[in-house]
């Protein structure tokens, strides 16, 4: 009798520990202890830099801020940059986003909106932290989400071989030198064309980077007051300006769901002579293509603009979950990263611009077209107005169809502008 | 003859039960659902609630990305319902199942019947059957890599054609409205349709040569036994797998995200790029879910038909 009492006993006790595990795995780790015995904090730092970053550079940094900071720990969560948005989204709707967050500027609006990332305008007060000295600051309604650590400008990369085979002797800087030297490069024959437009529509951010570049490096907007002005003059130019690219017949077949990994491709095996994309690929194109002869420029302007060029831009952005329990040590943190030398060295192995404007990236180990890069940006100003928009992969999704159906001759520019206005209106409110 | 008989035992009694049994009924009674219950609560965890959050969230509004969600009723379905874009990826969702599911079967089944011929010596059977499976081995993502390489205007499939005269141009097979669907279909008939070969050969070979012989002393030809024979007998896998593959086939996102995604001009969305793309890029979760709802019901209908013939088999 007591060896089967213990039988039971042990089913009993082997189905209650099933179904305990079972329970927390369902229920996640969310409260799980972060604060060790000896006072010490753990962070978890979720982004996609540390994979995009020489192997064990990133590790660097952070050690080198738990050897000044003791009591706070940094796990880092790296992933890649489409898994770590929809990681950052099914966190923030089940309250369980990690104490410190890689953003995009494209997410911050709709994750502030959620109350899941804090405001960083009181945590920087708290700590007392120099706000003067950060390059950009990205906001909803007048306070800060997020902090640009490291910033990506999107220059015009040409193919020097292509450029002087076609007879151009000079970087096109205006629209019609740009076209002009677009049809040459078209007219040499083979697979070569003058532009790459990737238009797909799983990751739109074409419209942003090939398609809204144009209007600001004619320092144009695409914005009134805050609100959408798609139907304005600058914007119809723009459109018009890429529809005769399309019509001459120089952009790249297949952009209706061209990624921006074939544009580079393209432009890497001199399938294209020309196109918009950011300064972290000039490593890749080197790698991949060692003998091709290429430069950056700044992007060209329409015919007689003379004012400063407003170049694109992505940042690395740093944010902090407003569920933390630990904002001051996460804000820490968030500020070691912005600090003048560690915001130098950082951008200095991300190939990138720093976010802390007293910060001098270190260009002497790098190739000459980030120098290059670097004064374009200086002479000009960082544009990106898709940051700070609610749902802007939406809104440049709703764009792209737009433009799409305008390219293939379905629709006008003015009535493709009048809907994409009307689309954006009743999201930007 | 004499027999012995075994002294007939008596039953157990509450008192003298079996070594290793539990002496209470209730206990006894407990113990299969105690064994089951680990599923059960997994089963809960993993499928029902989750179901029952998406079917919840599909009745309210402002859920997941606002605090405080409100009841909406029917009001998400009508817009899914209404919207031209759930509309036109309904269509091509049909499309791309039907003729995905057809294009299986028929290939499935001719390469099924290459592989099962005496025909061919062993060693050629072992060639082909491994050159034919090879689409299945790759992972979706590899299969939409290589083919976008493959079908890009100045990839391997346009040199080929042109090689041979077949065209003139480049074709844009991915970029051109009027081509994306019936590319992104081929590609997925092209990975798919091992899992039909494999299966029926399998079939193919359970079948019992008795019946062929039968019927070749009948004098039936080579047609009349695979009309008469062959395909009755491989009927139920056939309708198992159609069935099966409609239902995963609704479900393909991978493919489409990866080669089109949904483009261009809204050409290739399919129900799922559908629902991923109200969650994750507008973060309309409840439009999302009612129409992941109206997914659930659509497959729910191919489920009871596949449901249904398994009982009768």
């Amino acid at each position: 009798m007591a060896v089967r009492a213990t039988r039971l006993k042990r089913v009993i006790g082997a189905v209650t520990a099933a179904a305990m595990v079972a329970f927390v795995a369902a229920c996640g780790s969310g409260d799980a202890v972060d604060t060790a015995s000896d006072g010490s904090v753990t962070l978890e730092f979720a982004q996609w830099w540390g994979a995009e970053l020489p192997a064990g550079e990133f590790d660097k940094i952070i050690n080198d801020f738990t050897a000044q900071n003791p009591n706070i720990k940094i796990k880092l969560l790296s992933a890649p940059y489409a898994s770590t948005k929809q990681q950052l989204i099914t966190g923030a709707a089940s309250k369980t986003l990690p104490d410190v967050v890689g953003l995009d500027g494209a997410w911050v609006n709709d994750f502030a909106k959620q109350g899941a990332i804090a405001d960083l305008s009181t945590l920087m007060a708290d700590a007392n932290f120099d706000a003067s000295q950060l390059a950009s600051q990205v906001q909803v309604k007048g306070k800060t989400y997020m902090i640009p650590v490291v910033n990506f400008v999107y220059p015009l990369f040409v193919n020097k071989d292509l450029l002087t085979k076609a007879g151009v002797a000079e970087v096109p800087t205006t629209r019609t030198q740009f076209l002009d030297a677009a049809k040459k490069i078209s007219a040499t024959g083979g697979d070569a064309k003058g532009w790459a437009l990737p238009l797909d529509t799983a990751v739109p951010n074409g419209v942003q980077n090939d398609v809204m570049s144009w209007l600001w490096a004619s320092g144009g907007s695409m914005l009134a007051d805050g609100k959408p002005n798609l139907t304005s003059a600058q914007v119809k130019s723009t459109v018009e300006y890429v529809k005769s690219l399309n019509d001459a017949g120089v952009i790249a077949p297949g952009s209706l769901t061209m990624k921006e990994q074939d544009k580079v491709e393209k432009f890497t095996n001199g399938q294209v002579g020309m196109m918009i994309d950011s300064l972290a690929h000039i490593n890749l194109i080197k790698k991949n293509k060692p003998d091709l002869k290429f430069e950056v420029a700044a992007l060209p302007a329409e015919d007689g603009y003379t004012g400063k060029r407003g170049i694109p831009y992505a940042s690395w952005g740093i944010g902090v979950s407003n569920s933390t329990k630990h904002k001051a040590e996460a804000f820490k943190f968030v500020s070691y990263l912005l600090g003048q030398e560690t915001n130098a060295k950082l951008s200095t192995i991300a190939n990138g611009f720093p976010g802390n404007k007293n910060a001098q990236p270190d260009f002497s180990n790098s190739d000459p077209l980030f120098k290059t890069a670097f004064d374009i940006y200086q002479q000009g100003y960082p544009a990106n107005e898709f940051v700070g928009l609610p749902k802007s992969e939406d809104l440049m999704r709703s764009f792209d169809e737009q433009l799409q159906l305008v390219l293939t001759g379905k629709t006008s520019v003015d009535e493709a502008l009048a809907k994409s206005q009307e689309s954006w209106s009743s999201v930007i409110e | 003859m004499t027999s012995m008989t075994a002294p007939k035992a008596a039953a157990p009694t509450e008192e003298q039960v079996t070594p290793g049994r539990p002496r209470s009924v209730l206990a006894r009674r407990l113990i299969p659902y105690g064994y089951l219950s680990p599923t059960v609560l997994l089963i809960a965890v993993l499928m029902v609630v989750p179901i029952i959050m998406v079917i919840s969230y599909s009745f309210r509004d402002n859920v997941i990305v606002q605090e405080n969600s409100v009841f909406a009723g029917f009001a998400n379905y009508t817009k899914v319902l209404s919207d031209p874009d759930f509309l036109a990826a309904l269509k091509n969702t049909a499309i791309f199942i039907s003729v995905s599911a057809v294009a299986h079967l028929v290939l499935g089944l001719a390469f099924a019947l290459m592989l099962n011929t005496q025909l061919l010596s062993g060693v050629t059977k072992a060639i082909f059957r491994i050159v034919y499976i090879l689409p299945w081995l790759f992972t979706i993502a590899v299969i939409a890599v290589i083919w976008r390489l493959l079908l890009d205007p100045s990839g391997v499939v346009n040199y080929v054609l042109h090689t041979l005269g077949l065209i003139e141009e480049s074709v844009n097979w991915l970029g051109d409205p009027g081509k994306a669907l019936w590319a992104v279909t081929f590609v997925n008939v092209w990975s798919g349709y091992p899992f039909f070969m494999i299966s029926l050969l399998a079939a193919l070979q359970g079948i019992p040569n008795d019946l062929y012989e039968a019927a070749a002393v009948d004098g039936t030809n080579w047609f009349q036994r695979f009309l008469h024979v062959t395909l009755p007998q491989l009927r139920p896998v056939i309708i198992s797998m159609a069935v099966l593959d409609l239902i995963w086939t609704s479900q393909q996102f991978a493919l489409i995200w990866m080669t089109t995604g949904g483009g261009p001009l809204n050409t290739t969305e399919m129900l799922s790029t559908y629902t991923y793309k109200q969650a994750f890029s507008e973060y309309e979760f409840a439009t999302a879910s009612a129409a992941a709802v109206i997914v659930l019901l659509l497959t729910m209908v191919l489920a009871f038909f596949y449901v249904r013939q398994q009982r009768e088999r």
